[in-house]
């Protein structure tokens, strides 16, 4: 008998497995929000799929009456913006802090321990802090993500390139390389898949610290709008909106892992399909 | 076997999702959350007063303190609870008009003077003309803006509102690209002691249209009157020793300040910005004159034109508000509303 580990589904049934806890998880919420529309007719916490399907064709083309503008492109442009400024910020710090931390003993000693504890404090307990600092304005939104996410690709980056075997640092350095060289040649290479799967992981907090900042000042934004509308239950708003995040973060992460895997295919040699 | 489990499943959660059974019940559950006007509730529960009426109808009532005020009222309309305390515009916009018809139990008091629009930089209402104002927008701070800037023949797009969360308030209001917020008390005190705040409006300037309630489920209360009359008889109990000027009138707003974070003196300067009905017959009187048709007609306005209503609302008519002698604003058929002031009479003739 073949053993379950070497079951392998193919094309047709690897979709189909992939859709089934899909369904399942639709179907029980159809269920649930008849059940509840039975019960009240007006009821807003379960509404059903029809009606945020409506909510949302509403909010994807026609303008707002107060603002004029197209709500969900407006609030999506805006939460994107946040978010590729902090990410990519948090990116480029997490890189050249990381590698530096990592290559320079000197740097470690004296970097090390700070990066180690500031990654420790929690971005939402400092808030005020950042509000009287930064301002309300965008800036504040972009520095809470790069606060929340910057540590731990730091970190990351740093162990990763202290990870890479002492035999190839001293190999660089008999061919004659500088410690410029080393890093260029040596670290920076195997540094950055692993800087992509980082951030890869950090899309999901990054989000968090996104809507976090959203809902405590805002004027447009994926997190302002489900605050907003939550004050008078829209979930036929809020549903639509979550699943709209979802679908971003999850084809960022995808385009991510895309793009590792053309830009450094030896790194996932040997990778399990 | 697939399609038993789907079937389990999906009942299992409509078992869950499904809103609280309106039959004979015993015991109730009603949520609170730190406001001045409401603070009497945790002082009841915590000082036996709730319990001395809930064993006299023989039932059962707890008291919940909820952190977050909208999360509380979402609760309620959810269903997990059968009453909540709550303002007249958040009762329309939540519970009622999500279909949760609801009964104004209790008509506490009214802000006179707990919200209020504060500026570093304008004197005057017509001085915020272009100006951002932060704000928890869709709140009743959105709504007095609303009236503020309608006083002084402005209007609501001649400023640019900015949707700032209750509980960073101050901290927004210290930073220093931030000139004008709105907000109530205790918040408004903070903000209002900082150096060069000016307090531009507040609500003493709109009397009786910001009015703090006790909402109960419509349907549980008329399964339970007991249920109501309980809740009368423990407010009321409570209010007097609230106004009362002895020693034991001071022990209790001790308490209750201490409970909402601040001292004796804070709690009083609260109190003194707020209206608070402490006899019943006020309250009935209150709750019966046609004042507050006007109010709810601003209200509902406001709401309205805000979409607060939902989308599907074609005009404010479309949930309807019931008021004491069966007169109603908007939809007859939909009334999901309702300012009833039999209970508060009950108290007020002594017949609880």
């Amino acid at each position: 008998m073949r053993r379950a580990m070497n079951i392998r589904p193919g094309g047709g049934a690897r979709v189909l497995l992939a859709l089934m806890p899909f369904l399942l998880l639709a179907l029980v919420y159809v269920f649930g929000s008849a059940e509840r529309r039975a019960a009240n007719p007006n009821d807003k916490l379960l509404p059903p799929i029809s009606e945020m399907a409506d909510t949302t064709a509403r909010m994807a083309t026609e303008p707002d009456r107060r603002s004029g503008e197209i709500v969900l492109v407006s609030d999506t442009v805006a939460s994107l913006q946040r978010l590729a400024l902090g990410l990519g910020l948090a990116t480029l710090i997490g890189l050249t802090l990381g590698v530096a931390l990592g290559v320079l003993p000197a740097a470690n000693a004296m970097g090390g321990p700070l990066v180690a504890v500031i990654s420790m404090i929690p971005p939402m307990a400092i808030l005020p802090i950042l509000f009287i600092v930064f301002g309300l304005g965008e800036m504040s939104k972009v520095v809470l993500i790069v606060i929340g996410v910057a540590p731990p690709i730091v970190r990351d980056i740093a162990m990763t390139v202290q990870a890479i075997p002492v035999e190839q640092l001293v190999k660089a350095q008999t061919l004659g390389a500088s410690t410029w060289t080393t890093v260029l040649r040596v670290a920076l290479p195997q540094a950055l898949p692993r800087l992509i799967e980082t951030v890869r992981l950090q899309i999901g907090p990054a989000f968090l610290f996104l809507i976090a900042a959203e809902a405590i000042a805002a004027d447009s934004g994926l997190g302002y709008r489900i605050f907003l509308v939550r004050r008078y239950l829209a979930m036929d708003v809020i549903l639509p909106y979550v699943a709209w995040i979802t679908l971003l973060a999850f084809l960022m992460d995808f385009a991510l892992a895309k793009l590792a895997r053309g830009a450094f295919p030896w790194a996932y040699v040997g990778e399990r399909r | 076997m697939l399609r038993r489990f789907i079937a389990a499943l999906a009942l299992s959660a409509a078992a869950l999702a499904a809103p609280a059974e309106a039959a004979p019940k015993k015991s109730f559950d009603i949520a609170w959350t730190i406001y001045v006007g409401w603070m009497p509730w945790p002082y009841a529960a915590d000082s036996g007063i709730v319990k001395k009426w809930a064993d006299k109808y023989g039932i059962d009532i707890k008291v919940t303190q909820i952190n977050d005020y909208v999360e509380s009222i979402n609760q309620y309309t959810a269903g997990k609870f059968d009453g909540v305390t709550l303002t007249n515009m958040d009762a329309l916009t939540i519970p009622a008009a999500g279909g949760v018809d609801t009964t104004a139990l209790i008509v506490g008091d009214f802000s006179n003077g707990n919200d209020g629009v504060v500026s570093k930089t304008a004197k005057t209402v017509a001085e915020l003309k272009g100006q951002s104002i932060n704000l928890v927008e869709l709140s009743v701070s959105h709504y007095l803006l609303a009236r503020a800037l309608d006083g002084a023949g402005l209007a609501e797009k001649d400023v640019k509102v900015v949707n700032t969360s209750d509980a960073d308030m101050v901290a927004a209001f210290k930073a220093p690209d931030t000139t004008t917020v709105v907000t109530w008390n205790p918040l408004l005190a903070e903000v209002k002691a900082e150096p060069g705040a000016n307090a531009v409006f507040d609500s003493s300037k709109i009397p009786g249209e910001i009015i703090d309630l006790l909402g109960v489920n419509t349907e549980t209360l008329k399964d339970n009157p007991d249920f109501g009359k309980a809740l009368a008889g423990i407010w009321y109990e409570t209010l007097a020793l609230v106004a009362d000027p002895g020693a034991k009138g001071k022990e209790a707003r001790e308490a209750m300040a201490k409970q909402s974070g601040t001292d004796l003196a804070g709690f009083e300067a609260q109190l003194a910005a707020t209206k608070l009905f402490a006899k019943p017959a006020d309250a009935v009187a209150f709750a019966t004159s046609p004042d507050i048709m006007k109010t709810m007609d601003l209200v509902r306005t406001f709401s309205f034109d805000h979409g607060l209503l939902g989308d599907g609302a074609k005009s404010k008519d479309v949930v309807g508000i019931g008021f004491a002698g069966d007169k109603t604003l908007g939809d007859a058929a939909n009334v999901k509303l309702r300012f009833d002031p039999t209970f508060m009479q009950m108290a007020a003739d002594g017949r609880l």
